[in-house]
């Protein structure tokens, strides 16, 4: 408990598991601001339960979590984003969404609301919408500049978003997003729906990590209502969580070659992509594997051939991978896009709290695999690579080692796949449950936080994606670089437009 | 590098024959096209898609046709950049209320004869989405819509089904 020594709080949730959930007044909520702009603790979450709001802390070791719950008075509550900027983003999505304010906040203008809605404040006291006030963007002052506004449309089959470039010639003095288009109101239409119909929702947060969504819904409910997925379906679990990864990561790094002109290892890495959503899908009968966990364990069992199309696949992989990182390890042309571009600083990254290959491209060891570390991944050997450029480079080796580290826990899995049921029934419990999980998807950790009611369906369920601490660092990590090295940027970051927007 | 280009000699191509175009959607496209729209169209399509708001479920599929396994260039059908440039809108998601106005003008800026195909499960009627204060509806609530592809998210051969039924009636 060592985080909550430092914070004064008052009374502890009774049916809030894993970790402890504990209600603060403002001295508490002072002292967690305190330790957040002190570098002794990393934000994990901000989210509106009105008339509460949540905030989720990780200690500094990455070995206990808290959550604190402040109570809005007259509905407003002291921002934390006022001293520690990680929460600015989140706080105007509170206002956005519940009309909570933050006392002392820096920044009045909405986030997802972009003034197309109907309602005001959806989850909150709704009222109808008011025309809103156009939307200022940060103002960049010099001889010279000119902005270049992109999207939300973008040139390529990407998602849409809006950037704002302030640019002196071809260098970028300052690059603002504007997100929420693909706001879909998720939360909303969790509140209220049972467990089966939110896991739906859960994994269509953010399709490229649908695994990764499934997986840490299914922890969170299991966690609140005490009970356990079968051994065998948390090592399928972690079969899917890693073949998502692999199929991820491979074509990413093809795609970020792509964008340095570099065709061939594009090629090269959208073949062993599509050989690993097919053995997936030979696998679980999904090339994404939607819908495959559930909570209490999965939907189905590996198929009987299964086993030996994933053994084809790393076979391949093997072969093929090896040749394909020499060649991107010995291409001048290459390295001279990627080496020095958009660099992330290990301060940022510290402070933000970023996750996935961002923050370990940069010195940011954190995994959520390994700490606070979820079954059976406790049980499995693999590596947590860790880089300190912070380029682009950087973010592609770090790939390219979790590629590796993918394959050797895809053989372990197969090597000691317990036997027995994939699946639980779900007991509810009769009375109100919440639960939390921190889930490491292929881009960073994912945060699912419920609570369920007396009859196991969802009342609020908050999902924070690691893009909400990675898009503000990609805003640092363009200055100064060349407008044409954005997308080689955005692709290294490669951030989720539909599991920020929600 | 070219021990990995000269392999590409050695094994056979990796391209998969195509699957039969679709007769759902041959159906569908023969009430929405007239005889003119074909023969603007010909036999090469320009394609323009737009995430009205998908989870990028259907983006990753749809980026699925061009590796070589499908190579749906081999076809004619190629994505452009520029609404501009395109024949074909291939509309993803439920479209929020947020991307309502961007998909409007996306359309409109798209040069006549257009075709709209509306891709995957959300694209039909918002899906599972459908009901939220921040979501319109299905693509067909706010642009017409000549061809459907279902699916959550359809695979690399629904997609390709689909779009050879569009070549098909354009020819």
């Amino acid at each position: 408990m060592a985080l909550l020594d430092s914070i004064a709080h008052k009374d502890t949730a009774k049916r809030h598991r894993p970790w402890p959930r504990v209600g603060v007044s403002d001295e508490g909520w002072r002292q967690a601001i305190d330790l957040l702009a002190g570098g002794r603790a990393t934000l994990l979450g901000l989210w509106g339960d009105a008339p509460d709001v949540h905030m989720a802390l990780l200690g500094e070791k990455f070995d206990n979590i808290a959550v604190l719950t402040y109570t809005c008075k007259n509905g407003t509550y002291p921002s934390v984003g006022a001293r520690h900027p990680p929460a600015i983003r989140l706080e105007r999505a509170i206002r956005d969404l519940f009309g909570i304010e933050a006392a002392g906040a820096t920044d009045a203008r909405p986030w997802l609301d972009l003034g197309f809605w109907d309602v005001r404040h959806p989850l909150g006291k709704k009222h109808a919408a008011k025309k809103h006030a156009p939307y200022t963007f940060l103002t960049a002052e010099g001889e010279g500049l000119h902005q270049i506004p992109v999207g939300p449309v973008h040139a390529g089959i990407i998602e849409p978003g809006h950037f704002r470039f302030t640019c002196n010639g071809e260098h970028v003095v300052r690059l603002e997003q504007r997100l929420g288009y693909v706001h879909k109101g998720i939360e909303s239409l969790m509140a209220g729906a049972s467990l089966d119909d939110a896991a739906k929702l859960a994994s269509r947060t953010s399709g490229d990590s649908t695994v990764a969504y499934a997986f840490a819904f299914a922890q969170a409910a299991e966690a609140a209502l005490q009970i356990k997925a079968p051994p065998r379906a948390t090592y399928l679990r972690v079969l899917m969580a890693e073949l998502e990864r692999l199929a991820n990561h491979v074509s990413d790094i093809g795609a970020i070659c792509n964008d340095a002109s570099f065709a061939l290892m594009h090629a090269q890495c959208s073949v062993l992509r599509e050989r690993t959503l097919r053995a997936a899908e030979a696998c679980f009968g999904h090339r994404l594997m939607m819908d495959a966990i559930v909570p209490g364990g999965n939907a189905r069992d590996i198929t009987a051939d299964g086993a030996s199309h994933v053994r084809n696949l790393l076979a391949e992989i093997h072969r093929v991978f090896p040749r394909l990182v020499e060649l991107y390890d010995n291409t001048a042309s290459l390295q001279d896009r990627t080496v020095t571009t958009g660099i992330v600083k290990a301060d940022y990254a510290r402070q933000f709290g970023t996750g996935g290959y961002v923050g370990r491209a940069c010195g940011r060891t954190f995994d959520a695999r390994r700490m606070p570390g979820y079954a059976p991944y406790d049980a499995l050997q693999f590596e947590v690579p860790v880089l300190e450029a912070g380029d682009v480079n950087a973010r592609v080796w770090i790939r390219i080692r979790e590629v590796e580290q993918s394959l050797t826990l895809i053989e372990q899995v197969l090597g000691r796949l317990p036997k027995g049921d994939v699946r639980t029934a779900v007991k509810t419990k009769g009375e109100p449950c919440e639960g939390l999980a921190l889930v490491e998807a292929f881009r960073g950790d994912v945060l699912v936080w419920l609570r369920l009611d007396g009859k196991g369906r969802v009342e609020r369920c908050h999902l924070r994606d690691a893009s909400w601490f990675q898009w503000p660092l990609l805003e640092t990590a363009i200055e100064g670089n060349i407008v044409a090295d954005f997308p080689l940027c955005n692709k290294s970051f490669n951030c989720s437009y539909s599991g920020h927007d929600l | 590098m070219r021990k990995t280009l000269f392999e590409s000699f050695t094994h056979g191509p990796l391209t998969e024959p195509p699957p039969p175009a679709d007769e759902a959607g041959l159906a569908e496209l023969a009430q929405a096209l007239n005889r003119t729209a074909r023969a603007k169209l010909g036999r090469s399509l320009s394609i323009r898609q737009v995430d009205a708001g998908s989870c990028n479920g259907c983006e990753l599929e749809i980026h699925a046709l061009s590796n070589a396994f499908y190579d749906l260039e081999r076809f004619g059908l190629h994505f452009v950049a520029s609404p501009r440039h395109a024949d074909v809108l291939m509309v993803t998601g439920p479209v929020t209320k947020n991307m309502r106005e961007a998909l409007l003008r996306t359309y409109d800026a798209t040069p006549d004869p257009k075709w709209i195909v509306a891709v995957g499960a959300c694209a039909v009627d918002g899906g599972v989405f459908a009901g939220s204060y921040a979501v319109e509806g299905g693509v067909k609530d706010v642009v017409p819509v000549d061809l459907t592809i279902r699916g959550c998210p359809p695979n690399p051969r629904q997609l390709l089904a689909g779009l050879l039924a569009l070549l098909q009636t354009a020819s």
